[in-house]
């Protein structure tokens, strides 16, 4: 084609060149219309415009907002005219009887700061809601008669809804809400609650340095023990979490590992001269790749229930089949020189396979492992996820509550830091071992087909 | 001669020398084949521990379902087109998924790998930047945003297509980058020596060298993403793995209908995996002549 031909007249070199050019930016222009369409076919096919109107707006702001805050109840029963205060409106993040944060002054009239002139007071019989700018809202819960508000003078204001049963005030500062059985005020704050302890420990409460101060002096063991056991947050069972996680990902990559290396052999042409079992081995690694995790994970969870193990079970199964691929045909590029030289040293075929071959594709089969270590930490959460076990079952159930985002928010942190700790982690390995030092790794690759990428 | 004599105890050394450091590396490969062991099988018996079903029980029983199944498909065999015809339409859900998310992936990548790659970038000091950006978004599963945005979004292909186009991106923006590390940065300089912009001197100097290898890429991809898109279904985002989910929470009586999608994936997947091979190996190693 790109052949000059020298008898080619002028006009007739230029015509093919202004049509092969022609075509070029045609391509050009295909390539992205093309894409384009595309896009849009799956604009409509995923009914994106039905989908804008099915989007909660309302549940993006709760999200958001109670990731990074979270909110303080003060709950007046009005039968009894008890009050409580609890952080979320959890039973575990209650305060004690008769102690409450310094914002709040329990007593027979409950006087509640809302800060900037904001003030909620709980009386015997009323609730009233001073507000800076507007005016005194009060209201006075009956069991019979329902809600009574009394508001200022004018149009109600869009963030104050009343009805017969119910009154309800949204401002900056915070949230009343009163209805016939009780009366509640909400305040935000920035920040995890209850991160470190909970009301009802020792500690909540006390600053780091004197905490630094009473470890020092042989508490370290007890308070150590309060973070660990801290019912909100439970720290003890997101640990075990990751744990499981990481361990699902190391057994499955290792075993995956272990048991494709010899299959793998059987799978090369240089090693395996029957025809027939070289093509069956290699069916099978197809057959056991192609057979998604997703399905192995479904079928194993059958066998074995939830948890960890069948989590790591479904990752070897499903890696076994790569890692024999990748492993054959690193094996199928070996260099016959070296076993040949091991040989004619009287080596027996075993010595001659640890000697000969193993050294010349330990750097190929380590750096694979290393890269589906990493890659399967991330399956490990998904996994977990589907068979009940690890941080990706804490993560759906945090998820499912639709309440508990500032824990959701935490698992995701803790899920990236994992995820690019063992990235990390498994890169510095790789360095380490393969080329023995910490030169920054050579990009080239083996010979034959682009690697198989987790 | 006299060399023989004087080389002689030069020898022994040596030989003690390697005798002794064959023997420290063997205790060195011992000792950490040892630890090795025991952390596999310390981890295997936690995880057994801690596993609703222990191994030694479930060993037994791995193919009682797989055989449940294919028993109830092979006697109604009859149904299993009317069901692969069912489930087709999901299947393409899927594939669109995959599609969608690996396009979208493949567009925000080369963006990230370009502003992530000495002497392409059009803001060196912001390098750092952009390659932890693609560090993260690689790190977070796809199941976490799928999860956060089907409760923002509702359930639909929709928010599967996001999670998964936000893993693609950082990705192929750290494998871009690699093959962007490997190009020639002359037409850039030819380029700018003209006056051309810096979108110009990307689109015309750089993709053009780097284009066969992102394509290869993004097919390696699109494989991975097809997978990952089946399983996000199952969590509730549409496609072949919502139907897969809802088959099965049938249980017995609806299995033929699970082995009709047990069979789409698989067919999906091998062809998948087999074309895009054929065409990655054209790519990178041009057509055969």
């Amino acid at each position: 084609m790109t052949t000059f031909d020298t008898n080619l007249s002028k006009a007739e070199l230029k015509l093919s060149m202004s049509r092969l050019f022609l075509r070029k930016r045609l391509m050009n222009f295909a390539l992205p219309a093309a894409v384009l369409a595309y896009l849009a076919y799956v604009f409509f096919a995923f009914d994106v415009q039905g989908l804008w109107q099915k989007a909660s707006l309302e549940n993006a702001r709760t999200l958001v907002s109670d990731s990074y805050s979270y909110k303080t109840h003060v709950t007046r029963d009005n039968r009894s005219g008890d009050v409580s205060v609890a952080v979320e409106g959890e039973r575990k993040g209650a305060y004690p009887d008769g102690m409450s944060p310094d914002w709040v002054d329990l007593g027979e009239t409950t006087v509640i700061d809302l800060e900037d002139g904001h003030v909620v007071t709980f009386g015997p019989h009323t609730i009233e809601y001073m507000i800076p700018g507007y005016g005194l809202v009060r209201a006075t819960p009956n069991r019979s008669a329902g809600v009574q508000a009394e508001l200022p003078p004018g149009e109600v204001p869009d963030w104050i809804s009343v009805s017969k049963n119910r009154l309800a005030v949204k401002t900056a500062a915070g949230r009343l809400t009163v209805t016939r059985n009780r009366a509640e005020v909400f305040r935000y704050f920035a920040g995890w609650e209850l991160f470190f302890f909970t009301l009802d420990s020792p500690y909540y409460g006390i600053g780091a340095a004197e905490l630094m101060q009473r470890a020092a002096t042989g508490e370290a063991g007890a308070i150590f023990q309060e973070f660990w056991t801290n019912k909100m947050w439970r720290h003890q069972d997101v640990a075990w979490a990751i744990a499981e996680t990481l361990l699902m990902a190391f057994l499955g990559t290792i075993g995956a590992g272990l048991i494709a290396l010899p299959l793998a052999f059987v799978a090369t042409r240089n090693f395996m001269p029957v025809r027939t079992l070289r093509f069956a081995m290699r069916r099978f690694f197809d057959f056991v790749r192609g057979v998604d995790s997703l399905i192995w994970t479904v079928v194993l969870a059958r066998a074995f229930g939830p948890g960890p193990l069948t989590g790591a079970l479904a990752i070897l199964v499903t890696d076994t089949g790569t890692f024999g691929k990748i492993f054959s045909e690193a094996l199928e590029n070996v260099d016959q020189k070296q076993i040949e030289g091991v040989a004619s040293t009287g080596a027996k075929p075993v010595q001659r396979y640890r000697f000969g071959v193993i050294p010349q594709v330990t750097p190929v089969l380590l750096s694979q492992l290393l890269y589906f270590l990493e890659s399967n930490t991330r399956s490990a959460t998904i996994i977990g996820a589907i068979t009940g076990g690890g941080i990706g079952l804490l993560l759906t159930q945090a998820i499912i509550t639709q309440k508990d985002w500032e824990e959701v928010a935490y698992y995701i942190t803790l899920i990236i830091l994992m995820v690019m700790l063992m990235d990390w982690f498994s890169g510095w390995l790789r360095r380490k071992l393969i080329s023995g030092s910490d030169q920054p790794p050579m990009r080239k690759q083996a010979e034959g087909k682009p690697f198989l990428l987790p | 001669m006299a060399d023989l004599t004087a080389a002689r105890p030069a020898v022994d050394e040596i030989r003690e020398h390697y005798t002794a450091h064959i023997q420290r590396k063997r205790l060195y490969g011992g000792i950490l084949l040892a630890v090795f062991v025991a952390l596999m099988a310390a981890g295997f018996r936690t995880a057994d521990n801690r596993n609703a079903g222990s191994f030694a029980d479930g060993f037994t029983r791995v193919f009682d379902y797989p055989s449940e199944v294919l028993a109830e498909a092979a006697e109604k065999a009859v149904q299993l087109p009317g069901h692969l015809v069912h489930f087709f339409p999901a299947l393409v859900e899927t594939l669109n998924i995959a599609a969608a998310s690996t396009l979208v992936g493949a567009v925000f990548g080369t963006l990230l790998s370009l502003l992530a790659t000495r002497g392409m970038a059009p803001w060196p000091t912001l390098i750092p930047l952009f390659r932890r950006i693609s560090d993260i978004c690689r790190a977070i599963p796809e199941i976490v945003i799928a999860l956060v945005l089907i409760f923002v979004l509702g359930g639909g292909p929709v928010p599967a297509m996001i999670a998964i186009a936000i893993h693609t991106a950082g990705a192929l923006g750290k494998l871009f980058s690699e093959v962007n590390e490997n190009a020639s940065l002359k037409p850039v300089e030819g380029l700018s020596s003209v006056g051309a912009t810096w979108a110009q001197r990307m689109t015309l100097g750089v993709i053009p060298q780097v284009g066969p290898n992102y394509v290869s890429y993004a097919l390696l991809r699109f494989e991975i993403n097809i997978r990952a898109s089946a399983i996000l279904g199952f969590v509730g985002a549409g496609g072949i793995g919502y139907e897969l989910k809802n088959a099965m929470s049938w249980g017995q009586g609806r299995y033929d209908e699970a082995a009709a999608i047990f069979l789409l994936l698989f067919i999906t997947i091998v062809a998948v995996d087999q074309l895009s091979g054929l065409l990655r190996d054209r790519l990178t190693h041009g057509a055969k002549a």
